[in-house]
């Protein structure tokens, strides 16, 4: 290859001698992967439509040639051979020669074929998939609480520093997101649960409906919602990192259990982190709430008295529960995404997505039962 | 004397505040294979970032094909970069690419060339590092080798006239890395390329016998330059002396 060449000559081909016996290909100018984009094209098309039983590449005339016109010569070669013709290379220079040959001597492999599923095969796979999906979840969830339990008997084991570290992480600095939400929300429900009853003339009562719905139902579920997108993801990611870089495999052959390890003090941070933040969601929301009823012109003191009347400890301690299993289970569920998290970078990002998807579905869930029990338990 | 494709000139860098190389001048000439050496954390791989344009020199110039990197703009940078391959030490794969896709990017980004001619290409690339039959294959599928292999294809995608590699047969057993040494020598006899390639793997450091510059991390400069086979005869410089030979460092020295 002559480096200094600094005219590039248009790379080109020539067809001559164009009969069904024979066709040559004359190629000429520089050959290289900016330039040969058009003759591809050209030589290709050619190649096609030549009925030839034998094909001559004339290459004299090739200045530069890189790989990529390498690329053609043996492209050349390799489909008029495919079609049954004999082939013919005429003027290679000698290292050009040793490169084509080096291409040559590792044919192209063709690739083992993918199997591709029916709709009925692709549904089966998919129910398989779920079933074994709720298989791991019940059978993680269960080997958390085991661990949790036998931690509980050898506290020193336990990791104090990782879980004061992620419960201030996922709880206190949770505070200001929690709380701005929960006065919104207050603010919000109380609005529009006025503009109806102020139709029957009892708006005041905004107050009990706003206070029962937000302290038994709304507050820790938002709280919930809140923790999901922003500790549950972090979990999975963190611990996803850890899978992809095989952190999780070191801890394992040092005999360290991940479960114990990574996954409890998470999953306990979560569990008393979100009672607590909703506790903050709980009161702004009253403070929301309030600050509507003030503006329809009631005093704070009847809507105190309001909210006194119809809030019983009971509710309050319902509404904690609620919070309490709802961040015991986003803790466990981000754990768990993290840790099936598979290879590559974009598994974390899966993984991540799966964490937050699987919580909310769960929440969910796990309202809609608490809201029948509730209902049959009287409370 | 072929001329010099790449020149540095009293190039000084490091990060923040920490200096790692002082004021070090070099040139590579064109169609050599040129090496980097020494120890760990001596500043090859950051010396290499540097000439490849991910940092930005504390001062000093950098030339390739005389055009100078630190100070050029957005067009002439670009330019400088497409003259260029890098296979980085990791691989640095798309992951969520098969590794034809990874070498077929490259070239359907930067070239007019038909679907069928990228594809046919890049599977001689793959090819031509021995990774005939894995196009299909994800990187993380692929052992560290593989995916050094599939990286240094991704890098000759373009055919550029310079190639960077960076510790390309690190963690490779003796037969493969002999392979891609060979590998290297075919490539810049019959197609011109120059390589810069930073390593302390011995052996190919002798197969490739380009000419060499050895780095230090206490002088922070160049403490040896010229061919490695005399490089490790010479025994004036004692750090030269125990690279070569792998001897450990003495108090005394």
């Amino acid at each position: 290859m002559d480096a200094t060449h600094d005219n590039p000559t248009v790379p080109a081909c020539r067809v001559t001698d164009d009969n069904a016996e024979h066709t040559c290909f004359v190629l000429s100018g520089d050959l290289t992967g900016r330039t040969i984009g058009p003759l591809w094209k050209q030589c290709a098309h050619s190649l096609k439509h030549s009925r030839a039983k034998k094909i001559t590449l004339d290459t004299v005339k090739i200045g530069v040639c890189d790989g990529a016109g390498i690329g053609l010569i043996s492209y050349l070669l390799h489909t008029a051979q495919k079609r049954g013709k004999t082939t013919n290379i005429t003027g290679l220079r000698s290292e050009l020669k040793e490169l084509l040959n080096r291409f040559e001597k590792t044919p192209t492999q063709l690739e083992p074929t993918t199997v591709s599923l029916n709709a009925v095969e692709t549904i089966g796979k998919q129910v398989l998939e779920f079933l074994q999906d709720i298989y791991e979840q019940i059978a993680f969830g269960a080997a958390v609480l085991i661990t949790a339990l036998k931690l509980a008997f050898k506290p020193q084991a336990f990791r104090w520093k990782d879980f004061f570290k992620i419960a201030e992480y996922a709880g206190v600095r949770a505070v200001g997101i929690v709380s701005l939400l929960g006065l919104l929300f207050g603010l919000i429900m109380a609005f529009s649960s006025a503009m109806p009853l102020k139709q029957f003339g009892v708006e005041i009562y905004v107050a009990d409906l706003v206070a029962l719905a937000l302290v038994r139902v709304l507050g820790p579920f938002v709280t919930a919602v809140i923790v999901a997108g922003r500790t549950g993801s972090a979990f999975a990611a963190e611990i996803g990192t850890m899978k992809v870089n095989h952190e999780i495999d070191a801890l394992e052959v040092m005999n360290l259990d991940p479960i114990a390890f990574l996954v409890v003090p998470r999953v306990w941070a979560t569990t008393l982190m979100t009672p607590l933040l909703s506790i903050a969601a709980n009161l702004l929301g009253l403070v929301g709430a309030a600050l509507v009823i003030l503006s329809l012109g009631y005093p704070l003191v009847t809507y105190n008295a309001h909210v006194q009347t119809i809030l019983s400890i009971p509710d309050v301690l319902v509404g904690l529960f609620k919070a309490l299993v709802y961040g015991g289970l986003i803790g466990i569920v981000g754990c768990l995404r993290g840790l099936q998290t598979k290879i590559g970078a974009g598994a974390v990002g899966i993984s991540t997505t799966r964490a937050v998807v699987t919580s909310i579905i769960l929440l969910v869930i796990a309202e809609g039962i608490f809201s029948v029990l509730l209902y049959f338990l009287e409370i | 004397m072929s001329k010099a494709i790449i020149k540095i000139e009293s190039l000084t860098i490091g990060y923040d505040d920490v200096t790692v190389l002082k004021d070090i001048s070099f040139q590579v000439r064109q169609g050599e294979i040129f090496i980097i050496l020494g120890g760990s954390g001596c500043g090859k791989s950051t010396l290499l970032n540097h000439i490849i344009g991910l940092h930005s020199p504390q001062s000093g110039h950098i030339f390739i094909h005389s055009k100078d990197l630190t100070t050029a703009d957005t067009a002439q940078r670009r330019e400088i970069l497409e003259s260029f391959g890098v296979a980085f030490q990791g691989g640095a794969l798309f992951g969520s690419m098969t590794l034809l896709d990874n070498v077929m990017l490259p070239l359907t980004e930067h070239t007019a060339l038909p679907h069928s001619a990228v594809e046919w290409i890049a599977r001689q690339k793959l090819a031509l590092v021995g990774l005939a039959g894995f196009e299909s294959k994800m990187p993380a599928q692929l052992s560290g080798g593989m995916q050094k292999r599939a990286a240094l294809a991704r890098a000759m995608a373009l055919d550029p006239d310079i190639l960077f590699l960076d510790e390309p047969s690190a963690g490779l057993d003796p037969v493969t890395a002999a392979h891609l040494d060979e590998l290297i020598l075919q490539l810049s006899q019959t197609l011109g390329i120059t390589f810069v390639i930073v390593t302390h793997e011995l052996q190919s450091i002798f197969s490739l016998a380009g000419r060499a510059i050895m780095l230090d991390k206490e002088t922070q400069g160049i403490i040896a330059e010229g061919n490695p086979n005399d490089m490790k005869n010479d025994r004036s410089n004692p750090a030269v002396w125990r690279f070569f030979n792998r001897t450990a460092a003495t108090e005394t020295v």
